[in-house]
């Protein structure tokens, strides 16, 4: 058997849990994990090689077959293609002489497709060989690729740097963060490390009081109240308990945790420290989308900077039987991972496909352990929440959302990027904040949200009106409503886990009925059908991602009707969008045929 | 008043559902009693003698006769309804679906296990229809009215089925009707 397999497997003690980490780190060595591979996997983890095949085929990042030199994933988002993805894709087409989907015939160039990669300020965005290349043009795309010709490594090319922490040592990336509004809790200058003097003189009991009070809900989108998810898992029984922070951030449109971590890891990692003492959990762990692994040698290090102040570890602040700790696990490219109980099974080295609820995480949650799952901005507003208090923070924002609140906004505005702004403002407010110009739709909250149009820019953003988890995706007049519902549509498809029929099923098909529309051949009948099958969507799916699937579909026939209707052909009962000619013509030339019909 | 006429046929089916609607017992007689028949396997006319007020597909499409006999179904029927999995879905046949015709033909034709085809012909005499680049829903052809599930569905439900349509009263869907598990 191969000994570098063997030493990598040890260093993840064999365990099966493992399995993401082992396959990140074959992969990193010889750029795919073969069939020897999995063989030795399977022997040295003892476990089926079905099972270790089973979580490797599920993330799109891990590759079974040989790899190119370089693998060039361009980001497919709205956004991108906005700005421009098509060119873009072309002209790598061009330059690498290769088609999407496929390695050149030299093996040099792999290229490929991604949903969303968090970079919805900075399209058309690419991941070539894990570095990320924002703001890409055509004359960009020549230069790329005849370096690589020469030999360059796609770090090599690295030629600028983002600002802010995007230059340190450990980071050195293009990415910027593009922080254009620092509000009062988030991004406001205070030393975190004060919260922990202050709860290791408390119990855990008056913490989760102050958070309860605070009314702080979570910011991942299902906006859960934070202090009472925490009371809850503190109550659940189990010897271990776990935090968790969620740092998928896959939604499209989103960017605001990827600031967080290149930003105020420090707050992030205080936040956890803080539910863990107020829930009474020893372990963390920080699940890390693969598109930004360009991050965990900074994060690594901020981990370890905490250890050496004795904010992690083992009698943390001096105070006796407060151990914690946390590891970061980096996901494979799935977007459904983001949802807690697929998070979890990742987590465990498993297909990430959400598990039935109840039983909730915060009573059986890794490894059946009492875990809490909380979003990178939910846990870096908490620190704060300490050290200023409950009322304080409830001064913030409306009645029902205390606080504030950091936006993704991306699209047509002038000033794309992050934006820290209390709850309640309107989404008027919030377009004119970026630089919106003659806005046709605001996409709120990803595609999972809602698409809204002008007579809703007066509705505010607070849980009591539209709750959000912070996307917002700007569309102009010149803008087809049709083609933002088709991308998102084929988003929820090739995201779905496949685990519940009408997701894996019933999605396709309404994409299909939505092309027949957009080519051209739709009739009123199709608008009714999407809309009744939509709605079977939001009732007959296991988690988020299928129930929400149909929300692009039926919010803009709900708000954009006339788009719908003036692509319809509202004078015929029927139309087909079958060809005849075309579909015998592969039949007939595999049998030497060539008739007329 | 006339009697209503019914016309029936199998597409790419297994006659399964041709079967189910005898299974209808001795309800058969009533039937007959309800309605005429005109260009279906059960009275073997080849072609519409008239304008008929029902017609029963089974099968969905897999070759390009399927396609001619369904828009012919269309053109003749006032009412069209598609009968059974295949029919609404593609059913069995559709399980090619994924894999590329080509494939289909040489693994049945040059190099199945049970093949006996030294010369390698595929099927190609000018008779034979062109089989379709994958297997088509009804609907996805022609404009279909009414569906009606199972594999084969119930006996039974297309007894009410019919009766609703030939009586223009509501049809009872009862859930055990359609109930699969
Ligand atoms: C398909 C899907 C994707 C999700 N992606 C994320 C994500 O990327 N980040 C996140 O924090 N929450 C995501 N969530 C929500 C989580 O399930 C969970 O509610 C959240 O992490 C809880 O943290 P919070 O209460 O702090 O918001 C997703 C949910 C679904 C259904
Ligand atoms: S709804 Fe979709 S993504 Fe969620 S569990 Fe079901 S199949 Fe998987
Ligand atoms: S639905 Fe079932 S019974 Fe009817 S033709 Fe298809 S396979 Fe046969």
């Amino acid at each position: 058997m191969d000994n570098q397999i063997k030493n990598i497997t040890n260093k993840y003690l064999n365990s099966k849990h493992r399995l993401m980490d082992i396959f990140h780190d074959i992969q990193k060595k010889s750029g795919y994990i073969s069939e020897n591979d999995i063989k030795s996997i399977s022997e040295l983890l003892n476990i089926s090689s079905v099972d270790v095949i089973q979580t490797l085929s599920f993330y799109h990042f891990f590759k079974k077959k040989e790899n190119a030199k370089y693998n060039i994933y361009i980001n497919e988002s709205i956004v991108a293609q906005m700005y421009g993805h098509k060119r873009i894709l072309q002209a790598f087409e061009n330059a690498t002489k290769t088609k999407l989907n496929s390695i050149s015939a030299d093996g040099n160039f792999g290229l490929y497709s991604t949903s969303d990669i968090g970079m919805g300020d900075q399209e058309p965005a690419a991941i070539i060989n894990g570095v990320i290349f924002p703001k890409i043009t055509t004359y960009r795309v020549k230069e790329i690729i005849k370096e690589f010709r020469k030999g360059k490594s796609a770090q090599d090319l690295v030629n600028s740097f983002g600002d802010g922490h995007n230059q340190d040592n450990l980071i050195r990336s293009m990415v910027s963060n593009n922080l254009n509004r620092r509000g009062r809790v988030i991004f406001s200058g205070y030393n975190s490390e004060d919260a922990l003097d202050i709860i290791v003189d408390k119990t855990p009991e008056e913490i989760l009081h102050v958070i309860k009070e605070s009314n702080i809900r979570g910011r991942g989108g299902a906006g859960f109240p934070i202090g009472l998810k925490w009371q809850y898992c503190r109550q659940a029984t189990g010897k271990t308990k776990y935090i968790v922070c969620n740092a998928d951030e896959g939604e499209p449109g989103t960017f605001k945790d990827r600031v967080l971590l290149t930003e105020l890891p420090k707050r992030v990692i205080v936040g956890m420290i803080i539910a863990a003492y107020a829930v009474g959990a020893s372990k963390g762990i920080i699940y890390l989308r693969k598109e930004y692994d360009y991050l965990i040698p900074y994060l690594k290090n901020s981990l370890t900077e905490a250890e050496k102040n004795n904010l992690l570890g083992e009698s943390i602040k001096g105070r006796k039987g407060f151990n914690f700790d946390i590891r970061i696990q980096l996901g494979g490219g799935a977007y459904v991972c983001g949802e807690e109980t697929a998070l979890l099974e990742s987590c465990e080295g498993k297909r990430g496909e959400p598990r039935n609820r109840p039983p909730f995480p915060i009573e059986k949650g890794f490894l059946d352990n009492p875990t809490v799952i909380n979003n990178v901005e939910s846990l870096c507003a908490i620190p704060k929440i300490i050290c200023k208090g409950a009322e304080w923070y409830r001064s913030l924002g409306t009645k029902q959302s205390s606080g504030t609140k950091l936006l993704s906004i991306s699209g047509d505005v002038l000033y794309p990027g992050v934006f820290e702004v209390e709850w309640g403002m309107t989404i008027k407010d919030i377009i004119d904040m970026a630089g919106g110009l003659d806005t046709k739709a605001v996409q709120v909250g990803g595609p999972s949200g809602k698409l809204i149009s002008k007579k809703e820019f007066s509705r505010r953003i607070a849980y009591e009106d539209l709750s959000t988890g912070g996307a917002i995706i700007v569309f102009n007049k010149t803008r087809n409503i049709l083609d933002i519902v088709m991308n998102f549509t084929k988003f929820f498809i090739d995201e779905s886990c496949g685990s519940c029929a009408p997701c894996r099923y019933l999605t396709v098909i309404l994409k299909n009925k939505l092309q027949k529309i957009i080519d051209g051949k739709g009739v009123e009948n199709d608008l009714l059908e999407l809309k009744e099958w939509g709605k079977k969507m939001k009732i007959a799916n296991r988690c988020g991602l299928g129930q929400s699937a149909a929300n692009p579909i039926l919010t803009s026939l709900e708000n954009f009707r006339s788009d719908y209707e003036d692509a319809v052909q509202s004078d015929k009962k029927y139309i087909s969008s079958f060809d005849l000619e075309k579909s015998i013509l592969a039949g007939a030339k595999a049998a030497s045929r060539f008739p007329a019909v | 008043m006339n009697k209503p006429i019914i016309a029936t046929t199998s597409l790419a089916g297994c006659f399964g559902c041709h079967m189910s609607i005898l299974d209808i017992d001795d309800k058969i007689l009533e039937l007959i009693e309800l309605v005429d028949f005109n260009k279906s396997p059960i009275t073997d006319i080849k072609k519409f003698t008239r304008t008929v007020d029902i017609g029963i597909i089974e099968g969905g499409c897999c070759n390009s006769e399927n396609i001619h006999i369904l828009k012919y179904f269309r053109d003749n029927c006032k009412t069209l309804v598609s009968l059974g999995e295949c029919a609404i879905m593609g059913g069995l046949p559709a399980m090619r679906n994924n894999i590329p015709i080509e494939e289909c033909l040489k693994e049945a034709y040059l190099d199945g296990p049970s093949t006996h085809n030294p010369e390698g012909i595929m099927p190609n005499d000018e008779e034979l229809p062109i089989l379709l680049n994958k297997v088509y829903p009804c609907h996805e052809i022609v404009k279909i009215d009414y569906f009606l599930p199972g594999c084969p569905p119930r006996a039974d439900l297309i007894w009410d089925a019919l009766t609703a349509l030939v009586t223009g009263e509501e049809m009872k869907l009862e859930y055990g009707v359609f109930k699969y598990d």
